[in-house]
């Protein structure tokens, strides 16, 4: 099956900047492909170069097989949900969301009995006679995707819709964004740095840094397991250290930090060579949290100390471990059953975790 | 409200108040029981409606009322015509530097008074003018060219000096129409026409109608430009209450004249505001 979308070899550069740097990627048909990554990086410019308001300065663009580049924005069978939803402010719902309609010409009663069952879709019947500054922020969000999904693009665009919304309405609207994507079945190409959002709605996630790919894959190969250093610090929480590496043994690493930790971690099959300068990540859940080392005694990294501080959060409460002084604090998870929940700064406690959670990755930058 | 907010309050509004009274409202008081009186002898008057009759049975004198209105919707039209590509290159196209140094050649016009800009104005257009030498030179007429004295010159005076009290306001509102908002109509499929039709349109209407009632107002009460350019005989209603008032000594009819280019702005501006549904508030606000 050709992919709904599908970007080749896409760069863009603003004077000296590249904003984007030779992205490849396809979407298959009805899925939701998010792009993730820290601002700047270049999100928004892939998103108007696929909508058709950028030219790309090299690439190709194809949309259910064919090259777009060509098509002007208002002709391309894609839409978008802008970041700031620009909903048309002069005009009702029913007119946003039947503005596509009317512009292809279609009959006005027509576009009413359609409008209507739109409005009837996204649950905000009878209320098409509305002003937009008269709605929240959740129905505006509704509106402005609704008044794209009327015209049925092959594509649906969406440029961090959610940033704008109060912490509670976005937890609210990452669900409903993916039921309507389902309902819709229409494949969504989501934008955002929020990785909650990300790894919530999507099916696959490409994580990009600087224009550039790093990674793409489901939500739990992202998390689990990170091919470069970038993907392992910005999806999820982590521990991280830098050091040199003292000794390797098969796919094992002995790493020794600049703070004289000696951490044995996994390199996962690329190929380090003793001295080389690595970045350690190690996740707070993936540590082990113990009041008796010798529970431990199966991890090959283990360490006795104290707790520092109780960083207490419902369900995702976490404590600060030190071992000793000169040591940089370790964020470990904290269990939520059993006899840890009453634990208080000063106690003295034991973490340890295995070689394979430590994962550790080459070093590149000064 | 406290009494200390209240004491700031009167302070505000004491200058605005009295600057409204003694000069707008008292003379304006004045005029009216000006106009209303009739001279029945040396220093004898008497309250009636004689006036405003004058007005009435003079052709002339309606004539050149009605006059004035349509040139003056004429000017606000043509100004607003070319003020709105402008504005909207202004607002919309044009970036940083480049966006000040525009807005700011609205505005040289302005640094001249109004009498030496005509007078450029006239330099120019005049037989012995630059644009008749020039057209006598390049050979596309054969003898000397009066382009001053007539409607055309007239208009070209109105609208030049009007220009920047319609950009003014176009470009403020266009402003402020978010750039995603015109993204969004070309996403869903508009036109560029379209898309001025539905969603630029409306969303300067505040700035189109304060600009088209500012520039109204002004050209219909200019004195100057229509005198000047367009000489004697250019009809101006104007020109006839500065005749009443200055020139024969009648001020009873020049009052009366007054109140009727009051009421002309008052009604057209009225039905302007009323025609395109907005209001006075939206539109000043
Ligand atoms: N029109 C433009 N001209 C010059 N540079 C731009 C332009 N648009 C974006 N950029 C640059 O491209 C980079 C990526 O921007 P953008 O795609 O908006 O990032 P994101 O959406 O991921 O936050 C930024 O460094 C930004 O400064
Ligand atoms: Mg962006």
């Amino acid at each position: 099956m050709t992919p709904d979308l599908e970007c080749q070899h896409l760069i863009k550069r603003f004077g000296e900047t590249q904003a984007v740097d030779d992205v490849s990627f396809s979407v298959p048909q009805g899925s939701f492909f998010s792009i993730l990554g820290p601002s700047g990086c270049g999100k928004t410019t892939i998103m108007r170069m696929i909508a058709g308001f950028l030219e790309p300065s090299g690439g190709d663009i194809l949309i259910r097989g064919k090259s777009v580049l060509d098509t002007p924005p208002n002709k391309r069978p894609v839409n978008m949900v802008f970041q700031h939803l620009a909903l048309f402010p002069m005009m009702c719902v029913a007119d946003n969301i039947g503005y596509g309609l009317r512009r292809q010409g279609m009959a006005k009663a027509e576009i009413a009995r359609r409008v209507e069952e739109m409005l009837h879709r996204i649950n905000l019947p009878g209320l098409g006679q509305r002003k937009i500054n008269e709605l929240s922020g959740g129905q505006k969000q509704r509106i402005a995707i609704a008044r794209c999904m009327i015209l049925n693009p092959d594509v649906l665009l969406l440029d961090e819709p959610l940033g704008a919304l109060d912490l509670k309405l976005r937890e609210h609207m990452k669900i409903e964004l993916k039921a309507l994507q389902s309902e819709f079945d229409t494949t969504f190409v989501y934008i955002t740095h929020d990785q909650s959002e990300a790894l919530v709605m999507s099916d696959q996630i490409a994580v990009m840094n600087t224009g550039r790919f790093e990674q793409v894959g489901s939500g739990q190969e992202l998390y689990y397991n990170p091919q470069t250093a970038f993907v392992a610090g910005f999806v999820g929480e982590s521990n991280r250290w830098i050091g040199r590496v003292e000794r390797i043994e098969g796919r094992e690493a002995q790493v020794l930090t600049e703070n004289g930790l000696t951490i044995f971690s996994s390199s996962q099959g690329s190929s380090l060579m003793t001295g080389d300068q690595v970045e350690i990540f190690v996740r707070p859940e993936a540590i082990r949290l113990s009041k008796k080392a010798e529970n431990l005694d199966d991890l090959r990294n283990r360490l006795s100390g104290k707790v520092v501080s109780v960083l207490f959060n419902g369900a995702a409460s976490n404590i600060l471990f030190q071992a000793e002084e000169e040591l940089e604090p370790i964020e470990v998870a904290l269990p939520q059953s059993g006899e840890m929940t009453n634990l208080a700064r000063g106690a003295e406690v034991a973490i340890g975790w295995t070689t394979d959670q430590a994962r550790c990755f080459k070093w590149t930058d000064g | 409200m406290k009494t200390e907010t209240k004491i700031g309050f009167i302070l505000l509004i004491t200058p605005l108040l009295l600057w409204l009274v003694l000069l707008i409202i008292i003379p304006h008081i004045d005029m009216f029981l000006v106009s209303i009186r009739e001279r029945v002898g040396v220093r004898q008057y008497q309250s009636s409606l004689a006036n405003y009759g004058t007005f009435f049975e003079e052709p002339l004198y309606i004539w050149t009322f009605v006059r004035t209105a349509t040139m003056s919707i004429l000017a606000t039209l043509i100004t607003l015509v070319i003020a709105f590509p402008a504005s909207y290159y202004i607002a919309k196209m044009a970036k940083g530097r480049t966006q000040s140094v525009l807005f700011l050649l609205c505005l040289v016009p302005f640094w001249v008074s109004e009498i030496v800009r005509t007078f450029g104005w006239m330099i120019l257009l005049r037989e012995t003018g630059l644009v008749s030498s020039v057209l006598q030179w390049t050979g596309i007429v054969s003898g000397p060219v009066e382009m001053l004295y007539n409607d055309t010159a007239i208009m070209i005076g109105l609208v030049y000096t009007s220009m920047l009290f319609m950009v003014v306001p176009l470009v403020t509102t266009l402003e402020s129409l978010d750039d995603q908002i015109i993204e969004a109509a070309y996403d869903l499929g508009g036109s560029g026409l379209s898309i001025l039709r539905e969603v630029i349109i409306p969303h300067a209407a505040p700035g189109i109608v304060a600009g088209s009632i500012v520039v109204f107002m002004l050209t219909l009460g200019n004195y100057l430009t229509p005198t000047m350019l367009g000489g004697k005989d250019s009809l101006w209603f104007t020109e006839l209450i500065y005749l009443q008032f200055i020139v024969r000594f009648n001020w009873e009819l020049g009052a009366a004249f007054g109140f009727m280019l009051l009421l002309l702005s008052s009604i057209i501006v009225w039905s302007v505001l009323r025609l395109t549904g907005q209001t006075l508030e939206k539109t000043m606000g």
